[in-house]
């Protein structure tokens, strides 16, 4: 594969792509499959058929569009986007390519949801078909990694890299270019690239709809990754769970490595890479990097202490890069247009934009991307579209079972790592998961406690003995029969998880408490003194349900 | 790549173990793909039993004790075989605001069994999952491996009446 042979590919999709006047787009991605989005790509195509139209009309399965909750989504090259739609709507949405539009499907595209977002990582999604290379390649795919290859040094990579200001986008934010930095000074016989696809917090699905959608766009941050830092092999660990994002990826791998993207001497350099699935089976401790890497190795999922650093002592022992697919879904761009490019993004410490999945108690759930330091009330009333029933806004939940809640004083907050952090929860991966007045406090504390309480690997004392200690506590206040002892004792095990614990999952695992304890305090004090749940969510449960 | 003394004999002449055998082979007989080749062995018989794990552990040359531990820790891998449906509420935090809880105890109640756990007549099992990313359509159930959303106790209770007086 040469720079020509890559333009050539790019060149004869554009053309046959050019020949169609008329577009369809269905999105195939989880969330809409799941509402029988299959059912109407095959409508549309039979009623193309019918009609004789293939020659000019185009039916096309892409990635996710974003606004899951209004899902099967499709949209029309005469730019209307239709929602809700069955496979009975077939011939009326091939009519309306020649006339107006099915006013009872449209679904506006004015709105903030879809004009207050900025796309980098998703510019693809719910654009191209995430079956085809072709149509990766037409969209300017696989220029950033030719341009890597042909006219940097693995030195200057790096530099743009760390001049974009990119931070890990798994949660914790350590900055991209200075552990590739490190990967790429460490020695060792071999050294491994790790793309970390193990999306394990609960309520986030962003790195799913990236694979689904764009699987091209990991692969490719991947490998600029692996020239930059000198590795030859790679694995993506990628949930059990995610059948289509598996089969997507497997699809992609073998696509990029007929066309001579992945292989030995790729663009007659002297660079070769290849890259390799490994499936995770269900254990949310394998988010941590040292866990994952005795995963990959096809072993129990348990961490270790650092140092050394995977950066140093990882993957078989040797230097190994491990990246969230979302950092690597940004490599492309920020290569392509330059470091400085992306820095112009976002906040003064936290660059570029965010994937976040807005989900919970809001009118507009799915998939958003928006430029960091945007505030918390735009992502809540104006993305999100309020909170649905005229209900009260109570809290946002954000970082998963290692984040915090966030109330209604911090709603004028900038989305950002610092600010997050300072007001007591945590970025995570982006899963947001919006609250209203009919979720209690420490009802979610519970919910949170009784995840990690059943996540924990239990290779250390306080993270396996505190989480149920915490969770037996919890579920006492929910059950009206703790003490204002208990909650002493609560706290004290807050403090004692954080300092103690060997891994992330067990130092962040008093998050939910602390920041609920923080900002509802009055919630616990109700269940506490007054015997009673505010919300109306505890005593009315069964047992059955912390199982 | 290292050889047997004597090649591990399959337990029984189930053609599906040809499957595992070239998962094994891939991975070249190491101990390294122990995962992997547990992940084809519950593709293809869909959960892992004694003699399976025992016939993995010898071929990758890892103890019974490293295969049983990994089978074990991870929560895709099961050892009983599931009931001819099954059920999968997600408990995710999305789903979980949105009344998967009311879910869970309705589906309980009705079956008659705890997540983890198969009906007598073996006609539907129980699960829950801990996320399945489709958080915009909250509270999803998985049906046999289809993912319906915005379910509501009605629903659940409406289709496993299905399942069960079939």
């Amino acid at each position: 594969m040469t720079p020509e042979e890559l333009e050539e590919i790019a060149e004869s999709e554009r053309a046959s792509q050019g020949r169609f006047t008329q577009r369809v787009n269905v999105c195939v991605a989880a969330g809409c499959l799941s509402c029988q989005s299959q059912s109407v790509k095959d409508a549309l195509d039979q009623e193309i058929g019918k009609r004789g139209n293939k020659d000019h009309c185009q039916v096309k399965g892409v990635g996710c569009m974003g606004l899951c909750s209004e899902g099967p989504l499709v949209s029309t090259s005469n730019g209307v986007l239709y929602k809700k739609v069955e496979a009975s709507d077939g011939a009326a949405i091939i009519d309306s390519l020649e006339g107006s539009a099915v006013s009872r499907l449209v679904c506006p595209t004015d709105v903030p949801f879809f004009q207050r977002q900025k796309k980098i990582v998703l510019e693809n999604s719910g654009v191209i078909d995430p079956d085809r290379i072709e149509d990766y390649i037409a969209t300017g795919g696989y220029t950033a990694l030719i341009k890597a290859l042909t006219e940097m040094t693995s030195r200057e990579v790096i530099d743009e890299v760390t001049k974009s200001g990119l931070r890990g986008r798994g949660g914790a934010g350590y900055p991209t270019g200075l552990k590739w930095s490190t990967v790429s000074k460490s020695v060792g016989t071999s050294k491994y690239v790790i793309c970390n696809a193990d999306e394990g917090d609960p309520g986030a699905f962003m790195d799913r709809s990236v694979l689904e959608s764009d699987p091209h766009r990991v692969l490719e941050g991947m490998l600029i990754a692996g020239y930059a830092v000198g590795a030859a092999e790679a694995y993506i660990y990628v949930r059990a769970e995610y059948p289509l994002a598996i089969k997507r990826l497997r699809n992609a791998i073998r696509q990029a490595e007929r066309v001579g993207l992945l292989g030995s001497e790729i663009c007659g350099t002297r660079f070769s890479f290849k890259i390799d699935l490994r499936l995770g089976a269900g254990a949310f401790v394998c988010g941590e990097e040292t866990a994952l890497i005795a995963s990959v190795e096809g072993k129990r999922g348990t961490p270790r202490p650092r140092p050394p650093y995977p950066a140093m002592e990882g993957l078989f022992g040797q230097p190994t890069l491990i990246n969230n697919v979302e950092t690597f879904a940004n490599i492309a761009p920020i290569i392509r247009n330059g470091g400085a490019w992306y820095a112009s993004i976002g906040t003064e410490k936290s660059k570029g934009t965010k994937v976040f999945a807005l989900a919970g108690r809001v009118e507009n759930t799915g998939l958003v991307e928006v430029p960091m330091g945007i505030s918390l009330r735009e992502m809540v009333y104006e993305i999100g579209g309020g909170i649905p029933e005229g209900r009260k806004f109570k809290a946002v939940q954000t970082g998963g079972p290692s984040g915090g809640c966030l109330p209604t004083e911090c709603l004028d907050m900038p989305v950002d790592y610092e600010s997050l952090a300072k007001a007591g929860s945590i970025m995570g991966s982006g899963g947001m998961i919006v609250m209203d007045e009919s979720s209690c406090m420490v009802d979610v504390a519970k919910y949170f406690m009784d995840f990690c309480m059943t996540e924990s690997c239990g290779k250390c004392i306080p993270c396996r003995v505190g989480t149920y200690q915490m969770h037996r506590i919890l579920t006492a206040i929910g059950n009206m029969t703790a003490t204002d002892q208990d909650l002493k004792m609560l706290e004290e095990l807050c403090d004692l998880l954080k300092h103690t614990s060997l891994c992330g999952l067990g130092q962040s695992a008093p998050n939910p408490v602390v920041s609920t304890l923080k900002s509802f305090a009055e919630e616990y004090r109700a269940h506490i003194q007054e015997h009673k749940c505010p919300a109306g969510v505890c005593g009315a449960q069964t047992e059955g349900e912390t199982a | 790549m290292l050889s047997y003394v004597t090649k591990p004999v399959p337990p029984n002449s189930d053609k599906r173990w040809k499957l595992v055998d070239a998962t094994i082979r891939r991975q070249g007989q190491q101990a390294r793909g122990l995962i992997e080749t547990l992940h084809t062995v519950q593709e293809a018989f869909g959960y892992l039993d004694e003699q399976a794990l025992r016939y993995v552990a010898v071929s990758l040359r890892v103890p019974l004790s490293r295969a049983y531990g990994v089978a074990t820790f991870y929560h895709f891998f099961t050892l009983k075989p599931a009931g001819e449906h099954t059920c999968v509420i997600c408990m995710g935090t999305a789903c979980y605001i949105k009344g998967a809880p009311q879910l869970l105890d309705a589906v309980q109640r009705d079956l008659g069994i705890r997540p983890g756990e198969t009906t007598a007549d073996k006609k539907v099992s129980l699960l829950t999952a801990r996320c399945l990313g489709s958080c915009g359509l909250a509270p999803a159930v998985v049906y046999d491996q289809e993912v319906a959303g915005k379910v509501s106790t009605a629903g659940v209770r409406e289709h496993l009446k299905k399942w069960t007086s079939a």
